[in-house]
């Protein structure tokens, strides 16, 4: 092709395949979407939040009369603490898995650091009602602590429900992000400590802890972040003097024109903004990973009988404790009646069959939005990353930040930014108001997973050496076929694995989406669990529709990790 | 795979390159000739790369100009250049079998597949490979990738073949087999050929003509004997092969007919007619004996004191200080040969046209 361009080259045609077009389109197209479905919604929902909601002057009474709220205060007090909190206990279960499993030689390694990653395929609002059955006032375990003991604790009261669920639901992001840095760890940083003369709790404190010190707080921040925007949880356990679900209440009761919900939002960002600047704070300048070469992690060491007794002891507990929400689902999904005993009167498969016979419709829908939501993730996600990190387009950072910036936007901020943007705008060719069409939701949830299916795609070509594209160039292709048929290619896995994650963790959404449902027609899955929990009789098919839940989220991770060992093996990768 | 009917040249006009602030190109000034085999030699960081790379189209568009044959191709796209180019780490694509890595560029050429076939199994038994066809590049050895990688850029017929250290990845045995295969493949073909190498074995060994760079600057351009036997500057010099380098100055006598060198250490040496000024004094360490006893009057004599004996294998190498400065004498060695100790007074003896001056 090249030899003969010549001879093709027309006066008038734009040459799209020399790329200074291209790229350039696509960028300005994406931005304009962002545009219009992230930055602008966020926007509005900070500028209400300091505007007279009667005279629309600017003020800041908005926030005065937040603060002088007796509620509000209290509100904001609980959300910080139940937060901390759930980083400290979080930290509590992560801690032992995560150096037990690096540092000494044990059977079952993988198993424990596998099990350790089950809570996350599990939305944390539906562990809530089975840990209710388990650990609440009249749960399984203060039944027989009452029997045997005479004495109950009070594990699910109140802010306390919220912080064991939560802890127990997030701190696999603690494990993850710490064995990591202890895995990444040069064996030799260690043996020249060793032969410096250090040993013992001195080697640890002055040389593992501080390298493994960067993951821990990234982990950690997120735990943060993740337990304070949460609404599902507070919800579903009926704890509302917590900001998600006051910012939720307000909106939904008192309507979207009240600053209340508003001034909660810009808290709520500014709180996310606040531990995502501490976790790149922790991690700036301390990539000790990249800056070391070989790794190998640990040291591991043999455990003596006993102490691999009491390791073994010790992480027993942990797990039973972890997957206590699975177990208590599952037993509630196929139970008959469950109330005041340690187990199920009886049990049945009526609540699978009631769910498939009239909660049909949530399962559909989950899997069209999830399914679409994920679709537009990768879509953008690969576009992006292409013009971030193989073009030098204008503006190319500012996409990339705005669209990793979703991450700090809470659910429910994202829910009362559509709602006051869309609800003016109508359809095209309709009266029907855009915030109540369900295509809102599939954006929502786009939108809100686009970083991490772009993570996964930035990830995927970022493993595209430059120089099998320029080889492909120097043979006479295109930038275009050069995408087509090596980047895009050699990309596969990693962008499947971007849809997968970004469509399980979609499926089971619920804070943007609550908030958006118009009618019960168009509710997702998560929502459907969300009113079947609210009842008595509901809670075995809400059960049963939270099992459906996990096993199309533990599907998805399951996928998504054989996809990417299919991949690197496929590349030669490994 | 047919030789190919007219070879063509490459010529670099002034080309100059900055990545930021830092210039990585400094003026280059070349002429490569048709089916040449030509080679870039420098220490990493020396811009050899950087220029191939601005050959084939690659990295920010270069100042100045590159034509290969008449045809002006500094801001072309690296796709409408033909320009064959070979990765140091092959850049096979591991997605693809062999045969679909071969039959890439000629697919994106549109050349009907019946042709492709043939051409790409043409090109497979030339680099010996054809049974290697349907598997994947991770299946292959180092050696077998570079031939892949050979096999695939030469199928195209491009006008020119830029090798990119082609053999660093390799172990040494097959690195001394590669590139007396690529030189015959070059000849063959009779493919214009660039070669960046940071081994001046390799340079020596394969090109017809090399030339080299050092921070950005071409240094001396020639075939490699001659950069050997007269290097224009004591970078070249020390560059290629091991030299004895002595700075110093040049005062020219009253008659004209004779001069004096005299180094910075104070060592001073009756050389010939040579213009006044700073200069060097290079000699090989091979051109260098060990005498006994001073004599021969067309000789430089240094005294000095063996301060460390080496043994290279077929070389013994001594370290010999003279007036303070360290000079290196190779002799040959062989067996019941009777080596000097440290420690020995020695004088050293150079003819003096086995010693060459370069300004500074």
């Amino acid at each position: 092709m090249p030899s003969n361009t010549s001879t093709r080259k027309g006066l008038f045609r734009l040459d799209f395949s020399s790329v200074q077009w291209g790229p350039g389109i696509v960028a300005t197209l994406i931005g304009v979407f962002l545009l219009i479905v992230l930055v602008m919604p966020v926007a509005k929902v900070m500028y209400v939040a300091f505007q007279n909601p009667d005279t629309g002057a600017l003020t800041i009474n908005n926030f005065i009369d937040f603060f002088n709220a007796a509620l509000f205060r209290e509100s904001f007090a609980n959300s910080f603490y139940v937060a901390s909190m759930s980083v400290i206990f979080a930290t509590i279960i992560a801690m032992p898995l995560a150096y037990f499993t690096t540092r000494f030689n044990f059977a079952g390694s993988t198993l424990i650091q596998t099990l350790g990653m089950i809570p996350l395929i599990m939305p944390p609002f539906v562990g809530a009602v089975a840990m209710q059955l388990f650990f609440g006032g009249n749960g399984s375990v203060n039944l027989l602590l009452d029997d045997y003991f005479g004495f109950t604790v009070p594990f699910m009261e109140g802010l306390n429900g919220v912080i064991l669920v939560q802890s127990v639901h997030f701190f696999p992001f603690i494990l993850i992000n710490l064995s990591a840095s202890l895995n990444n760890i040069d064996r030799s940083m260690e043996e020249a400590a060793l032969n410096l003369g250090s040993s013992g709790m001195r080697l640890f404190r002055r040389i593992v802890f501080p390298l493994a010190m960067p993951g821990y707080i990234a982990g950690a921040s997120l735990v943060f972040l993740k337990v304070f925007d949460d609404l599902g949880t507070p919800l579903l356990l009926n704890v509302n003097n917590m900001l998600a679900p006051q910012a939720y209440l307000r909106i939904t009761s008192v309507g979207i024109s009240d600053p209340i919900g508003y001034v909660i939002s810009v808290i709520l960002v500014l709180f996310s903004l606040f531990s995502m600047w501490v976790s790149f704070l922790a991690m700036k300048g301390k990539d000790y990973a990249t800056a070391q070469k070989g790794g190998g992690g640990l040291l591991r060491r043999d455990l003596k009988p006993w102490e691999k007794f009491g390791c073994y002891a010790v992480i027993t507990i942990i797990l039973l404790f972890v997957l206590a929400p699975h177990t208590a689902l599952g037993l509630l999904s196929i139970s008959t009646v469950w109330s005041y005993s340690p187990l199920p009167d009886g049990y049945t498969l009526d609540h699978y069959s009631e769910v498939f016979a009239t909660a049909n419709q949530y399962i559909t829908n989950t899997l069209l939005y999830a399914g679409l939501a994920g679709l537009i993730d990768i879509i953008l996600g690969t576009a992006i990353a292409y013009i971030v990190w193989r073009t030098k387009i204008w503006g190319r950072k500012a996409l990339d930040l705005v669209a990793m910036g979703a991450l700090a936007i809470p659910g429910v901020v994202i829910g009362i930014g559509y709602l006051r943007m869309f609800y003016d705008i109508n359809l095209p060719f309709s009266d029907v108001p855009m915030a109540t069409w369900w295509g809102i939701m599939v954006i929502a949830l786009a939108v809100r997973r686009l970083p991490y299916a772009l993570r996964a795609c930035v990830a995927a070509l970022q493993q595209v050496s430059l120089s099998l594209e320029e080889a492909a160039e120097s043979l006479g292709a295109s930038k275009w076929s050069t995408i087509k048929r090596v980047v895009v290619p050699l990309m596969t896995g990693g962008i499947l694995a971007g849809f997968v994650t970004s469509f399980a963790t979609a499926a089971v959404e619920l804070s943007a989406t609550i908030m958006l449902v118009a009618k019960e027609g168009d509710a997702p899955l998560a929502y459907g669990i969300y009113v079947f929990m609210q009842s008595a009789a509901g809670r075995g098919p809400g059960a049963a529709l939270g099992i459906i839940a996990v096993v199309i989220v533990g599907l998805g991770t399951y996928a998504s990790h054989v996809i990417i060992e299919r991949t690197k093996k496929a590349n030669g990768l490994k | 795979m047919s030789k190919n009917h007219q070879s063509v040249g490459i010529t670099i006009e002034n080309v100059g390159l900055s990545f930021g602030d830092t210039q990585v190109l400094k003026g280059v000034n070349l002429k490569i000739a048709p089916g040449e085999f030509f080679a870039f030699l420098g220490p990493s960081g020396s811009g050899k790369s950087t220029l191939l790379r601005a050959i084939a189209g690659f990295g920010p568009t270069p100042t100045g100009r590159i034509l290969i044959g008449d045809r002006d191709v500094t801001s072309m796209q690296p796709w409408q250049r033909n320009v064959g180019m070979v990765f140091q780490n092959y850049a096979l694509w591991p997605h693809m079998t062999v045969q679909e890595n071969v039959a890439f560029g000629l697919e994106e050429r549109k050349v009907p597949s019946a042709v492709i076939a043939k051409r790409v199994h043409q090109a497979l038994e030339l680099v010996g490979l054809a049974h290697l066809a349907q598997r994947r590049p991770s299946e292959l050895s180092g050696g077998q990738q570079q031939r892949i990688a050979l096999a695939r850029t030469v199928v195209v017929e491009p006008k020119v073949l830029l090798l990119d250290e082609p053999l660093s990845n390799l172990d040494a045995n097959l690195r001394v087999q590669m590139r007396r295969d690529i030189l015959k493949l070059q000849r063959e073909l009779g493919l214009t050929t660039i070669f960046v190498t940071h081994d001046q074995e390799e340079a020596n060994t394969t090109s017809d003509r090399m030339a080299v760079l050092n921070n950005g600057v071409i240094q001396q351009v020639g075939p490699p004997m001659q950069l050997y036997d007269a290097p224009a500057n004591r970078f070249v010099a020390n560059f290629i092969g091991s030299a004895n380098i002595l700075d110093g100055k040049i005062a020219v006598a009253d008659d004209g007919q004779s001069s004096t060198f005299i180094s910075e250490q104070g060592l001073q040496l009756t050389l010939g007619a040579q213009p006044a000024g700073k200069a060097s004094l290079i000699f090989r360490p091979q051109n260098t004996r060990l005498e006994q006893q001073q004599h021969s009057a067309n000789n430089l004599i240094l005294p000095g004191r063996i301060v460390y004996r080496e043994f290279l294998g077929s070389l013994i190498r001594y370290g010999v200080d003279v007036c303070g400065h360290i000079l290196s004498v190779d002799e040959l060695h062989s067996i019941g040969a009777i080596h000097r100790a440290v420690g020995d007074s020695v004088s050293l003896s150079v003819e003096q046209e086995q010693a060459v001056v370069v300004n500074q």
